[in-house]
């Protein structure tokens, strides 16, 4: 079992959770984060003076899936969000240890 | 609360709206050919037997004569109502502009503070400033009327104060007089709300009401006498000969130069705000949080800039309005135009705010020529001041190192001076006979009027800058050392909103660490975000994201 941790375009946010909902993910959990990456953000500029806007926001989508899962998951998701220029987002892919169904009490990939 | 079925109550109420609608229709349209007695055209409305006579219908000329007088006041009377209206709007403009250009944390704070100054600033005129400031100001030509205001204080033949108008009781409780007070007041409302967009964001509330009672009852009434009150500045054209003495059509000495002296004064003496420079002395950026409302701002204030100018004839008999109207919509428009592409060029971008600073500048450098210079002369007035007011905000901000969070200091002091100074060069000579006692129309130095009146309109600008800067520096100066000016460190890291006004600009929105309010707001607000669409085209070049 691992973990996925998708980091993607607020604007591409919505078609990579269609996707994973057409590959048949169990679950997912969405949040609004601010982050950066290698470019360290964008620079603007008021009345004459630069400043740095250097968190941007991003959404970021946790799954957890089975290990047979993990590869065609992310070939979906980085085709969906992937637009070519510096900001696309990042996979993270983790160790998982266990799931437990709160309501049945199933563990491991059963509980997905 | 009893649940109503959205289906069944919309379908009764459609149906008690159509037969609303055809009762009212069939009310309207059946008596027609039935009874003919209204006049929809209106050319059978008004006429002989409107004018008040003896005899009804049939008045003597002595009672046309009367009558077409009382008109004339009257329509100048209205017209000066109305104009002084639009300025008191332009409150609405600067509350919108200087919230706008500061933080989230600070908008109930900066918003109030606008709405303060007028209330502060209509007693205190009202109390003192009104007087002192039109004390000797004889009668009011385009008003009728008799010389009610014509008591002040003179040394040598110079009139220095005014001293009559008192409460506007006695002889001024006089329809002509408060007709005066009215149009002033909000003109003065102008001068003292300006100091508080230099200020924003540290100062105290509380000094904000002492400093406008300063401004409303002394600073701005003892300097707007000597221009527009007849007094020493006015005189030096009779007295001395420099072209009409001191010529301010509409205020940008008297009103711009004072208020935005005022704000320089009060930023200096408060310091920059936390954060505002780097330890090498390089400004950072503090970006004001709501830019949409400081556009809006400076909408508002352009429209009630046609009250400003021309409402100053005083007269809507006086035609020259209409000139004063356009030049005032050429400047405003040159302003913005060069400013924005001036910034555009040096940075690549034009900065809204900068936008919106050299829209005002325009405007405030033509207040004082609009009535006496022609449109071509408007433009060129308002592109120099566009590309003066960008260089100013950066001379100001890099190195003077007075923090002026939203320009005032550029736009009402600065080019207050340069629309003084323009008199001096562009007036045209078709307007101004006779002003201050002068024959002859308003020449500037460009349309061979020589040197005189230039010479008057520099010593206008030095006096106002002297007497502007000293008096409101001494106010500041003296207050903060009483009271406290500025707002303690731990207050205006955290937004004077909560510790100042006890309540929130922004309650229901968490705000970021410096001050704005926090991205999560930003996202639900973004449809982009709810769409799922791809930008149109992807980003690049500077556009980087990471």
């Amino acid at each position: 079992m691992k973990k996925l941790e998708l980091i993607v375009r607020p604007n591409v946010a919505q078609e990579v959770i269609d996707a994973l909902e057409k590959l048949g993910v169990g679950g997912m959990t969405v949040m609004q984060v601010d982050g950066c990456g290698k470019q360290k953000g964008q620079t603007g500029l008021y009345r004459g003076t630069e400043f740095s806007l250097h968190l941007l926001p991003k959404v970021k989508i946790e799954v957890f899936l089975p290990d047979a899962a993990v590869q065609s998951v992310i070939e979906q998701i980085t085709s969906v969000a992937r637009t070519g220029e510096v900001g696309d987002g990042k996979i993270f892919v983790l160790p998982a240890e266990n799931a437990v169904r709160i309501r049945t009490g199933e563990e491991g990939e059963e509980a997905l | 609360m009893a649940e109503i079925r959205p289906e069944a109550f919309g379908g009764q109420l459609w149906r008690l709206v159509v037969l609303l609608v055809a009762a009212v229709l069939l009310g309207a349209v059946l008596p027609v050919g039935a009874t003919a007695a209204g006049d929809p055209t209106g050319a059978l409305t008004g006429g002989a037997v409107d004018i008040g006579a003896a005899q009804p219908g049939q008045p003597t000329l002595a009672e046309v004569a009367a009558q077409v007088g009382k008109n004339k006041v009257a329509i100048n009377l209205t017209w000066v109502l109305l104009t002084g209206f639009l300025v008191f709007f332009m409150q609405a403009g600067f509350a919108l502009v200087e919230t706008g250009f500061t933080r989230a944390k600070n908008a109930a704070h900066t918003m109030t503070m606008n709405l303060m100054v007028f209330l502060v600033g209509a007693l205190g005129f009202w109390l003192v400033g009104f007087p002192l400031m039109f004390g000797n100001f004889g009668a009011i030509g385009t008003l009728g009327g008799q010389s009610i205001l014509s008591k002040g204080l003179s040394v040598g033949g110079w009139n220095l104060l005014g001293n009559s108008g008192w409460f506007l009781s006695g002889m001024a409780y006089d329809v002509t007089v408060v007709a005066l007070f009215l149009f002033q007041m909000v003109f003065m409302d102008t001068a003292a709300t300006i100091p508080t967009g230099g200020m924003a964001e540290r100062v105290k509330f509380s000094g904000v009401v002492a400093s406008t009672f300063f401004i409303s009852m002394f600073l701005y009434p003892v300097f707007g006498n000597w221009v527009w009150g007849g007094g020493w500045l006015a005189q030096l054209g009779a007295k001395l000969g420099l072209g009409h003495g001191a010529v301010d059509f509409a205020g940008s000495s008297v009103v711009h130069m004072i208020g935005g002296a005022a704000a320089l004064a009060g930023a200096a003496v408060l310091g920059p705000r936390l954060g505002k420079y780097k330890p090498d002395g390089t400004p950072n950026a503090l970006p004001g949080h709501d830019l949409p409302m400081a556009v809006l701002g400076t909408i508002i204030l352009f429209f009630g800039w046609f009250g400003f100018n021309p409402g100053s004839t005083l007269a809507a008999t006086d035609l020259r309005m209409a000139v004063v109207a356009v030049n005032t919509m050429l400047a405003g428009a040159a302003g913005g135009f060069a400013s924005m592409v001036y910034h555009w060029l040096r940075y690549g971008k034009p900065d809204p705010s900068m936008v919106c600073n050299g829209t005002l500048a325009g405007l405030v450098a033509i207040t004082a020529p609009s009535a006496f210079v022609n449109p071509t002369a408007s433009v060129i007035i308002g592109l120099i001041a566009g590309v003066l007011v960008v260089e100013s905000v950066f001379f100001i901000d890099r190195r003077l190192r007075i923090d002026d969070p939203v320009g005032a200091v550029s736009v009402h002091f600065v080019n207050g001076a340069w629309g003084i100074i323009a008199v001096g060069l562009f007036a045209d000579g078709t307007y101004g006979e006779g002003l201050n006692g002068v024959k002859g129309a308003v020449t500037g130095l460009l349309y061979g009027g020589g040197f005189g009146q230039l010479y008057a309109q520099l010593i206008d600008v030095g006096v106002a800058a002297l007497w502007g800067l000293g008096m409101a520096y001494a106010f500041y100066k003296a207050y903060h050392a009483a009271f406290g000016l500025r707002s303690k460190a731990e207050n205006e890291l955290a937004g004077l909103d909560l510790p100042e006004m006890g309540v929130f600009g922004y309650p229901e929105f968490p705000l970021t660490t410096d001050g704005h309010i926090a991205a999560a707001r930003r996202r639900a607000l973004n449809p982009e975000y709810h769409s799922g669409l791809r930008p149109a085209s992807a980003p690049s070049g500077q556009h980087v994201e990471t």
